[in-house]
């Protein structure tokens, strides 16, 4: 594999100068890649430790909570949560992770105290409601860090793929044709000039043997 | 400011009401689409959607899965639990690794 050029000195200069680019932007692209990979596994180690934990938090809500469906009807229990007192935002920042845009949560809550989950009284609800509601509030942190943790291993292995792709084309397809076509035109080039001085050497011959009738 | 919203049905996100999430109760798969694709217009960044809803659409999910938003997580529902959230962090892991090196903890 060969890039198709004429041997000439202006081509072997810049094929040399963008052989040296091409070990740089490899060099980078290697470093970048282990960065990432290495804060990648610690994501990811975090996000399956999370989403293990979400994941029992909420089947055991959903358990009070099929409880409480049983023991309420079903039209209290639509009643109890028609109009939820609380109301939850976020302010998304970005970080920048080598180059890969990550989100950042932060919650916001419509009333001061955090605890005002409970968007009815508690007369007509069975308990068991209460304690699923409290679960749920309870996990909604960890919820929301799996949120930014689980984006952001999309897209950091997204990126990684993207990285390795482009180290594996520059160290197997680019730099190998770079080195090889430079060492073309470099044997090339050598061959014109040896074939210039030994036709020197035959004209110089000529001419002597021409002046002093030598053999 | 963004809001954040759960899909799925109705018995299993009805908790989030109370702590101030945006719910949206469906059961069928084109209806989920549909609403996903309006309310990620309607600026929401984060959306939880039950396990069994979201195996039925993993081809529309998976457009926003290299999207910085929104941030869709797949959680578990009352039924047809599929184990689809670690499929998919597994997912990820292939894509960067290789292969799945993280399959047996």
């Amino acid at each position: 594999m060969m890039i198709n050029v004429n041997p000439t000195r202006m081509e072997l200069t810049n094929l040399k100068r963008k052989l040296v680019t091409a070990r740089r932007g490899h060099k980078l692209l290697k470093d970048k890649r282990d960065e990432l990979m290495r804060r990648f596994l610690e994501l990811v180690r975090e996000n399956k430790l999370l989403r293990r934990a979400v994941e029992k938090g909420i089947s055991q809500a959903n358990a009070h909570m099929s409880v409480a469906r049983s023991v309420m009807s079903d039209k209290t229990l639509d009643v109890a949560l028609m109009l939820p007192t609380q109301e939850m935002s976020l302010e998304v920042t970005e970080q920048n992770v080598m180059s890969v845009l990550i989100p950042h949560f932060d919650t916001k809550l419509k009333t001061a105290d955090e605890n005002d989950i409970y968007s009815y009284g508690f007369a007509f609800t069975s308990s068991d409601l209460d304690v699923a509601v409290k679960a749920l509030s309870d996990i909604m942190p960890q919820m929301f860090r799996l949120a930014e943790v689980e984006k952001s291993c999309q897209l950091m292995a997204a990126e990684i793929e993207k990285t390795r792709r482009r180290v594996n084309a520059l160290e197997h397809v680019m730099i190998p044709q770079y080195e090889e076509t430079i060492k073309y035109i470099t044997m090339k080039l050598d061959e014109n000039e040896r074939s210039t001085t030994t036709r020197l050497m035959k004209v110089k011959d000529m001419m002597l043997s021409k002046e002093h009738n030598y053999i | 400011m963004y809001k954040i919203a759960a899909i799925g049905d109705k018995d299993s996100i009805y908790g989030f009401a109370s702590l101030g999430l945006s719910i949206f109760p469906v059961d069928d798969p084109q209806a989920a689409i549909k609403t996903i694709r309006k309310i990620v217009d309607g600026g929401f960044a984060v959306i939880y959607i039950t396990e069994l809803l979201a195996s039925q659409i993993t081809a529309e999910l998976d457009r926003y899965r290299e999207l910085p938003l929104p941030v869709i997580v797949p959680i578990p529902g009352v039924k047809g639990n599929t184990g689809l959230g670690m499929k998919s962090v597994s997912k990820s892991v292939e894509q960067a690794v290789g292969s799945d090196i993280f399959s047996d903890t």
